[in-house]
């Protein structure tokens, strides 16, 4: 079925008739499985980046057996481009705190936390306010579930979950190896539900609305909405909630400023989809999904530019743990700038392609494994401009 | 006992003593000294019962936690793609001059820290910068400079 651009309000509608803590109190009196079939039957994935559905999430970890759970809001977002889930934790908190409640009651959480970057730390006057007065309503209610804020302190690789709980743990933000997943082994090795921002608030919002109606938007493989961050050339920037699955021309159309040459689809670790490919690229899992980023490119930028400074980001935020991420990142950056200089010959981009491969095959997470996707996405369609 | 460790005692009573209250317990360290000395990590590492190596360890991975001295006022401006776009290069070259120190220095005085900073979550207000913990987005060359005088004339 084809889609086309259309901008719907659920993340960020105020109803004055129905309060999140209305949704609170109406979802609680229902049974936790009743719940998490409402989550699966909604087709809601994670909207951090990797997709993962998040009623399936929830139900893995309701099953795990243990005395200790924990119910994590993911708000380190770091991806270049992405700004929505500061929006978010601005202007309507209380929804993401009562999609953390909601899943505690679900999975039998006591405790969560909200672990939210660094560079962040300017919102979390008044957000602490606004968290007490909800512990303190929690606790009226007699509702056994406390929320406490974690800060980053500026890593990007924070942003994966396992680096997460290890930071949150007091340890240096490197990945874990999987399994086991965070639904089994999460932070202090305890099963967790770890959800993004958005993620939590679309929990809320389903268990407002029902699954039927948040189904009704979006496609078979990406059903719903998402809130992209839209930046770079184009008269206007900001944040705008879309229905999923629509073909990339259309979103060209409606926030390009006329002369967009490519889109940079997911942030610095996304696709980069050239003005040729604008029309056959639908936004979603089907095609390319991504966290929320979109930077757009008009015809005065420089492809190696932008390749270069995406590539100059991975290499400082690299944990160094592994190899063929700390050195690839490196390599791939030294590669590029050789080309370009005359040292290395045009062909040496296709032995950094194969490196890219190892990288995707042998890096311990996604930052590692995703490099090549700017890296091949930018040299397969904008070779020309790397190399001259 | 010196002040540092009396905060240092402080925050951990604060935090709780246990491992986990490490990054809160560094983060309120960086909040009132600005970086990490060696005294403050080595009693950190003895009010929460571990080896200093595994504090430094911690403290060594975080841009936010640094272990180099810095001035009163850490500024920190976004390199990354939108914000180069945007114009960061004259943001940082102006601030360079009117405090007359490169990218990563401090002044003389002791009131300035200049850095860059990977995308701080911006990109429609770029360019962008952070100073201590507050932001300020789309910049003007001249917009940054009056801002930076605010902090210069703001008593210590």
């Amino acid at each position: 079925m084809e889609k086309t651009l259309k901008k719907v309000d659920i993340i960020f509608e105020i109803n004055k008739s129905c309060s999140p803590i209305a949704v609170l109190d109406r979802t609680l009196q229902r049974p936790a499985d009743e719940i998490v079939l409402d989550l699966i039957d909604s087709g809601l994935k994670g909207r951090g980046g990797a997709g993962f559905p998040t009623g399936l999430k929830w139900k893995f970890t309701r099953n795990e057996t243990s005395d200790v759970k924990y119910v994590i809001c993911n708000a380190d977002e770091g991806e270049p481009g992405t700004f929505k889930d500061r929006e978010i934790l601005d202007r309507v908190p209380e929804k993401i705190f009562v999609g953390m409640t909601i899943c505690a009651y679900v999975i039998g959480a006591r405790e969560g936390y909200i672990y939210m970057r660094g560079e962040y730390n300017f919102l979390l006057k008044s957000l602490q306010k606004k968290l007490d007065d909800f512990n303190a309503m929690l606790t009226k209610k007699e509702i056994d579930f406390q929320i406490y804020f974690n800060s980053g302190s500026g890593a990007y690789v924070c942003g994966e979950e396992s680096a997460l709980f290890e930071s949150m743990e007091g340890k240096r933000g490197e990945p874990r190896n999987k399994p086991p997943y965070p639904t089994v082994a999460g932070y202090n090795n305890k099963p967790t539900v770890i959800n993004n921002v958005e993620t939590l608030v679309y929990t809320t919002m389903i268990c407002h609305m029902g699954p039927a109606r948040f189904k009704a938007l979006g496609t078979t493989d990406s059903r719903g909405s998402k809130v992209f961050s839209v930046s770079g050339d184009t008269p206007i920037p900001g944040i705008y909630e879309l229905e999923l699955g629509m073909p990339l021309q259309d979103f060209v159309d409606e926030f390009g400023d006329g002369d967009a040459k490519a889109i940079q689809v997911g942030g610095a670790s996304g696709h980069c989809v050239p003005r040729k490919k604008f029309n056959d690229t639908i936004i979603g899992f089907e095609g390319i999904p991504t966290g929320g980023s979109m930077m757009i490119f008009n015809s005065s930028r420089s492809m190696y530019n932008v390749l270069h400074d995406y590539l100059e980001f991975f290499t400082e935020e690299s944990c160094g743990q592994c190899t063929p991420c700390r050195v690839g990142c490196q390599q791939l950056l030294k590669g590029i700038e050789a080309v370009k200089k005359g040292d290395k010959p045009p062909t040496y981009l296709d032995d950094l392609k194969k490196l890219t491969g190892t990288m995707k095959i042998a890096a311990k997470c996604g930052l590692g494994q995703s490099v090549g996707n700017p890296f091949n996405s930018i040299v397969d369609n904008f070779r020309e401009e790397i190399i001259y | 006992m010196s002040t540092t460790q009396l905060m240092v005692k402080d925050l951990v009573e604060k935090n709780g003593r246990t491992r986990n209250s490490l990054m809160p317990v560094l983060q309120g360290i960086v909040q009132q000294e600005k970086f990490l000395s060696e005294e403050a990590m080595l009693s950190v590492a003895e009010e929460l019962d571990i080896s200093a190596a595994e504090v430094y360890s911690t403290a060594s991975f975080y841009t936010f936690l640094d272990t180099v001295p810095r001035g009163k006022n850490i500024i920190r401006v976004c390199k990354t793609i939108t914000c180069h776009m945007k114009g960061k290069d004259e943001i940082i070259n102006a601030l360079c001059n009117a405090l007359k120190i490169k990218v990563g220095e401090t002044t003389h005085d002791n009131q300035f820290t200049l850095l860059t900073a990977n995308c701080l979550g911006w990109c429609h207000k770029g360019p962008v910068m952070l100073i201590n913990d507050d932001i300020y987005p789309d910049l003007t060359v001249q917009k940054a400079l009056e801002i930076i005088g605010t902090y210069a004339k703001k008593p210590q």
